[in-house]
């Protein structure tokens, strides 16, 4: 339930929205945030979790520590 | 912070000698092949590239006096990072690519162009270039011309891509009758694109330095080709760096001729702290006017050069160096039920063309009359102007000046400059006309409208001619009959011909604060 989207840092381009493979992405208020409960940090979609790859802003994209990773179910 | 702020022109960046040198080598004379009759009308342009073109401010230089374009910012993701942009810069006052003040759906977007198409009859062209890469929005992008080609089907579409995505989208294009595709190539060298880009995001993975360069270049070059072998008109933009690419340009400018691009448009790094771009942070530095020209000179005996670029905002509406967005705000068009007259479309843009026709046939005339009258003389002039061609702009009032070089070849758009607006609210302001001195300085004379006591004593003061006897008359005509009577006043002796220095293209931003 990993990644989220620091708002003051987010430019609103939707990138990541276009790239999530698990369709956890919404805007809101002009900005982007993760469903932590959708978030799969792209574990069996991708080699790299997509939102950090295509976001113009580094640091942006960043992993919920307030949060359990994702894990993978067996 | 103590960081350079000017790199030295020197060293690795563009030397004024090597690039006439090589234009004299590509050309066999020192003069570019663009003479007045290639700009003024047709010229060897064939019949069905000309139908395309004639209208569209972005693809001809005679056009951009007459007809408006719009951009609609439909598509915000952008799948590469380059280090001139920065997305987070956003201010309504700012004018540059990957700026916009709001985002639109395409519903807002078709219904924004009906509003601005029927309120600008002049309006022939809408494009998507942004503010990100529209084709890392491929579903926004093609709904909103699919709706516009419903709602206004005697509109052009064009797009401006950065070329990862393209050749994925080639076939889809077409589909849409998108007749007019532009395509940023800032190099053909992995090397230098590294430099550049610092990464670019391909089928779902981030890519950086060279391997990233070299995975954008092949889709880049790849997207050209198969576009120019379906017809599509493409023109090539590029960004000159100086000291990174701007001798590479010119073997850009090879390559992406000999894939059939149409006609290369060489911009000028737009470079400042206050932008936050990398490149803005680190120092570097945009050319000044003198080396952009040389550039663009070098590369025009190899194809069609595009010098009247504005490179403006992904919202931007009007001709191009004007700015309407304010009149076609969210708002205000959500509330105004349009209906699109094609017909009455048609009629004005007929009589459009009726003047084009007769202010050619006149230039010609004069033309022929001044042929053998001039010496080798070249210089450049500035002329302040709201469009159609004319002198119709006040000194106080220009946010730019249009260059021309005039020569024996007859008068020949060369580039523009920005200003800052100086005259503000009818009292003129002590710092700003320093900066518009600064931006015309490499010119002999400036055309203009109207002038006003101080600036006219300042322009004189700093070797500029300022002239306002042509009010309101043709520009090419005006200072072909200005250049004709330098060249008497030279021969006879009345005054000397010197060399003017060089000038700075975009003297600052016209308002950093966001």
């Amino acid at each position: 339930m990993p990644f989220k989207i620091i708002a003051s840092q987010c430019t609103g381009c939707s990138a990541c929205e276009l790239e999530c493979p698990n369709v956890a992405i919404a805007e809101k208020g002009g900005t982007f945030v993760i469903d932590p409960k959708k978030c799969t940090e792209c574990i069996g979609h991708f080699d790299e979790p997509q939102c950090v790859a295509v976001c113009p802003v580094d640091n942006t994209c960043v992993i919920d520590t307030s949060l359990a990773r994702y894990q993978e179910p067996a | 912070m103590d960081a350079p702020t000017q790199q030295e022109a020197s060293g690795s960046a563009i030397e004024i000698g090597e690039i006439t040198r090589v234009i004299a080598e590509q050309t066999g004379c020192g003069s570019g092949r663009a003479g007045c009759a290639s700009q003024a009308n047709r010229g060897d342009l064939p019949v069905e590239t000309w139908e395309k073109v004639k209208n569209h401010p972005c693809y001809s230089e005679e056009a951009h006096h007459h007809y408006a374009r719009m951009h609609v910012a439909v598509a915000p993701a952008c799948n590469i990072k380059c280090n001139y942009c920065n997305r987070k810069y956003d201010c309504a006052n700012e004018s540059r690519p990957g700026v916009v003040s709001e985002r639109l759906t395409p519903e807002q977007a078709a219904k924004k162009v009906v509003a601005v198409a029927s309120t600008i009859p002049q309006m022939t062209v809408l494009g998507i270039a942004g503010p990100g890469d529209p084709l890392a929005n491929p579903e926004k992008t093609f709904k909103t011309f699919g709706l516009v080609r419903k709602a206004a089907p005697d509109l052009k579409l064009c797009l401006s891509t950065n070329g990862l995505a393209l050749p994925d989208y080639v076939d889809t294009i077409t589909k849409f009758n998108v007749d007019h595709v532009t395509i940023t190539i800032n190099m053909i060298d992995p090397a230098i694109g590294a430099k550049i880009y610092p990464w670019i995001f391909y089928q779902h993975k981030r890519y950086a330095g060279i391997q990233a360069a070299k995975i954008l270049t092949d889709r880049q070059l790849q997207g050209l080709e198969m576009l120019t072998a379906r017809g599509v008109l493409c023109k090539v933009n590029s960004v000159m760096i100086p000291g990174i690419n701007d001798r590479h340009l010119l073997e850009v400018n090879k390559a992406v001729k000999r894939r059939g691009a149409f006609l290369h448009n060489i911009m000028p790094l737009i470079s400042s702290p206050e932008h936050g771009t990398v490149f803005g942070l680190n120092g570097q530095r945009g050319p000044t006017a003198r080396e952009l020209k040389a550039l663009q000179d070098g590369c025009e005996g190899e194809m069609r050069m595009m010098r009247h670029c504005r490179q403006c905002r992904a919202d931007a509406v009007g001709l191009l160096g004007e700015d309407r967005r304010a009149e076609f705000t969210t708002e205000k068009i959500m509330e105004i039920d349009v209906k699109y007259d094609v017909e009455s479309r048609k009629g004005y843009q007929a009589k459009i063309e009726e003047e084009r026709a007769a202010k050619t046939t006149a230039e010609r005339a004069d033309l022929t009359k001044r042929a053998d009258s001039v010496g080798g003389i070249k210089l450049l002039v500035a002329v302040a102007t709201k469009g159609a061609g004319l002198i119709n702009e006040h000194f106080g009032h220009a946010k730019e000046f249009q260059v021309y070089e005039l020569s024996n070849g007859g008068a020949k758009f060369v580039g523009h400059r920005r200003t800052d607006l100086y005259c503000q609210g009818g009292y003129a302001e002590e710092g700003s006309l320093a900066t518009i001195i600064g931006a015309v300085s490499d010119c002999h004379a400036v055309f203009i409208a109207k002038i006003g006591g101080r600036p006219r004593a300042e322009l004189i003061k700093a070797g500029v001619e300022p002239v306002d006897q042509y009010a309101h008359e043709p520009i090419d005509k005006s200072t072909i009959a200005w250049f004709v009577a330098y060249l008497d006043r030279v021969s006879s002796g009345t005054i000397q011909h010197e060399e003017r220095g060089d000038a700075a293209i975009r003297p600052r931003a016209l308002n950093s604060a966001a």
